[in-house]
């Protein structure tokens, strides 16, 4: 036994030796690379892996065809995406591995909660950071910070008025959660706007994490009170199990989410006629009809065997406008993370750019986007724009 | 007539939490342990249903029937590996071994079923029946699993009191030393209490995953915990205890929901939790065991 301790102590000794013989060998940041090193950060596993996963791929689609035509200025991109589970610590591990590997611009991360923890650490290294898909306000408090679907208050905004604009409801009921930033952010601006258009909220319910599987009150409280129309500015898992639950009770109000309810068709099993008349808000829609949105879903089908949702589409405008911003300032891969960050970040106000996910998309001193958002019903189990 | 509609969904949402705690509740009072792996072993029963039914076309009892097998062995081989080693172990090691477990189970099935969201569809063949002119509709399912949680009480109750092995159980539960000096086998008793703890996991996540049809590797963690925290509401230890905590249970969060705040529903629950056990602290029927010196 006690050679057994000797043995693992030593072994432990050598482990601690090479490991800090490896970090003399290591680089900081870029240093001499010859290659722009994009790093990638969102749950590829965990509940939210759709998300990470259509992150991924099609960031990965964007950087190849860069690639192909020649990459930035002759200077091929790196990318590498880590998965972080959704999960907050796990996401700043993933964090320090990508600045190990090099990274010098960060395309993430893909969740909120995350997303607000990694800021604080891109903020210290002053690394540009441009994420998809977070979108609270939390997120890009710092200037190094920006955003390339719009904020949770935006998105609470922008649903109210399209339901006053155009009359879809007078009586409307909530269902939110209330231990996400994401959910409350979103329902906190709907709330405020509604008062302004004149809708009549009739039941504003908050579940938790905690408390996820039984919505059944909340539906009984939203019908109790007339609701027209179901407000759900929430992830599609836990909308998934309200349509089946609003279902078994006969409430039929109109569905109304956001772009966290977008994916909610690839559930598995998920019976989607449940679905059918659901509406969401959201920027892209797979079978909108101008070239540079075909071209993308056929590209992102051709390699994955399915249809980009928006998180996908997202991410695909988000390497784009990392090229565009690498190419107005004209800043060349040798740079350390900071110094590119300080090139980047000055002239994302001058950017305007035409992606799959908006028409001259610019962004202000926040770093928030500015796009028109766009309404699409589910329709014979697809997405399909609203007029 | 909402608040009818809400105490059919208390109950029926507690009759859930009532069979697992069941299942608690039976391993504490035998074993003397928490088997924190048990709302994780409803999560693999709900897989095996949704794979064999969903992915391979087997008839819904048939996969039930299985679903009850695969988990009873799950539970007697858990037991076997992770715990049985730890019997002379302080009740620290084992409660984090079974920590340590629930977390394998978790990430076992991230591995093997991925993490995507399944949907469960549900395997009661039972409609929902409306009443006063559609205003209030009560689930097939609600029914279904109210019915089921009463007669597994029942039928356990009356295993314990009326058979050999029910009667070594008690014995175990009373002293493990006593009972083997009198010719009791004390593994094979608490392997059957594992068995049967485990079987029960499958039924109350058919019936979980049937009222709330999402499936996760996640799905059984969270009414897990709900559920114990019914089996100590109710007494730990108590078969009727942990059928009326789980009932309580049910009843208080949806109820708390309803008229109080949905926000504060958890808040609320386990308020009441806290002043019980400030009350009783052996919970509404546990009795109180006197430390022999």
């Amino acid at each position: 036994m006690k050679s057994l301790k000797k043995l693992l102590s030593l072994s432990l000794v050598c482990v601690l030796a090479v490991s800090a013989l490896v970090g003399c060998g290591g680089k900081k940041g870029g240093g001499n690379s010859d290659t722009y090193k994009i790093g990638g950060i969102g749950p590829t596993t965990g509940e939210a892996a759709i998300y990470g996963t259509a992150v991924s791929n099609a960031a990965k689609l964007a950087v190849d065809e860069i690639n192909a035509a020649g990459g930035i200025d002759g200077k091929k991109i790196e990318f590498d995406f880590q998965d972080d589970q959704n999960d907050t610590e796990k996401a700043v591990n993933a964090y320090n591995t990508l600045k190990d590997w090099g990274m010098q611009i960060l395309m993430g991360t893909v969740t909120t909660q995350p997303c607000v923890e990694v800021a604080g650490k891109t903020a210290a290294d002053n690394m540009f950071q441009l994420t998809p898909s977070a979108s609270s306000t939390d997120v890009i408090v710092n200037d190094n910070a920006f955003q390339v679907c719009f904020t949770d208050p935006n998105q609470g905004l922008v649903s109210a008025d399209y339901i006053a604009d155009n009359a879809l409801a007078k009586k409307v009921a909530i269902i939110y959660d209330s231990s996400s930033v994401y959910s409350s952010g979103i329902e906190e601006q709907f709330v405020k706007e509604a008062a302004v258009k004149g809708l009549e909220i009739v039941a504003n319910e908050a579940f938790t994490t905690d408390s996820k599987t039984d919505f059944s009150t909340q539906l009984q409280k939203a019908q109790d009170g007339g609701a027209e129309l179901l407000f759900l500015p929430i992830y599609y898992t836990e909308a998934s199990i309200i349509l089946t639950q609003a279902n078994t009770m006969g409430f039929k109000p109109v569905f109304f989410g956001v772009d966290g309810m977008d994916g909610i068709l690839g559930v598995e099993n998920f019976d989607t006629s449940l679905a059918e008349g659901v509406m969401l808000l959201t920027p892209f829609a797979a079978d909108a009809e101008d070239e540079a949105t075909q071209n993308f879903v056929k590209a992102y089908q051709d390699a994955y065997g399915e249809v980009p949702n928006q998180f996908a589409a997202d991410a695909y405008d988000a390497i784009y406008i990392i090229k565009a911003a690498i190419e107005k300032t004209g800043v060349k891969p040798d740079l350390s993370a900071g110094e590119m960050g300080d090139a980047l970040k000055s002239v994302m106000s001058e950017l305007s750019i035409d992606g799959v996910t908006g028409k001259s998309m610019t962004w202000d001193e926040q770093g928030a986007v500015s796009k028109s958002p766009m309404a699409v019903v589910i329709e014979n189990g697809a997405y399909k724009a609203m007029q | 007539m909402s608040f009818i509609s809400y105490l059919i969904n208390g109950i029926s949402l507690g009759s859930i939490y009532a069979i697992i705690a069941l299942g608690y509740t039976m391993v504490y009072g035998i074993a003397k342990m928490l088997n924190f792996a048990h709302g994780d072993v409803i999560m693999i029963g709900c897989y095996v249903v949704f794979t064999t039914v969903t992915g391979l076309g087997l008839n819904p009892y048939l996969s039930i029937l299985l679903s009850v097998i695969v988990c009873t062995v799950l539970g007697v081989v858990i037991e076997k590996i992770a715990y049985k080693p730890l019997r002379k172990a302080p009740p620290l090691a084992v409660l984090i071994t079974a920590i340590g477990v629930s977390y394998f189970l978790q990430n076992f099935a991230l591995l093997i079923f991925g993490a995507d969201t399944k949907s469960f569809t549900s395997v009661i063949p039972m409609n929902n029946i409306k009443l006063a002119g559609d205003k209030l509709v009560i689930s097939g399912v609600a029914m279904v699993t109210v019915c089921i949680c009463i007669v597994i009480m029942l039928a356990l109750m009356t295993f314990i009191k009326r058979t050999k092995a029910g009667q070594a159980m008690l014995a175990v539960s009373e002293d493990k030393d006593a009972a083997q000096l009198m010719g009791v086998n004390v593994n094979g008793t608490i392997s059957l209490t594992f068995a049967i703890g485990s079987g029960l996991a499958a039924i109350a996540g058919v019936l979980l995953c049937s009222a709330y049809p999402t499936l996760t590797p996640y799905t059984g963690s969270m009414p897990g915990i709900k559920a114990f925290t019914a089996a100590v509401f109710g007494g730990i230890g108590s078969i009727p205890g942990a059928f009326i905590g789980g009932i309580l249970l049910g009843i208080i969060e949806i109820l708390g929901k309803a008229y109080i705040s949905s926000q504060l529903s958890d808040a609320i629950v386990f308020a009441v939790l806290i002043i019980v056990l400030l009350v009783r602290p052996t919970g509404i029927l546990g009795k109180a065991v006197h430390e022999k010196v």
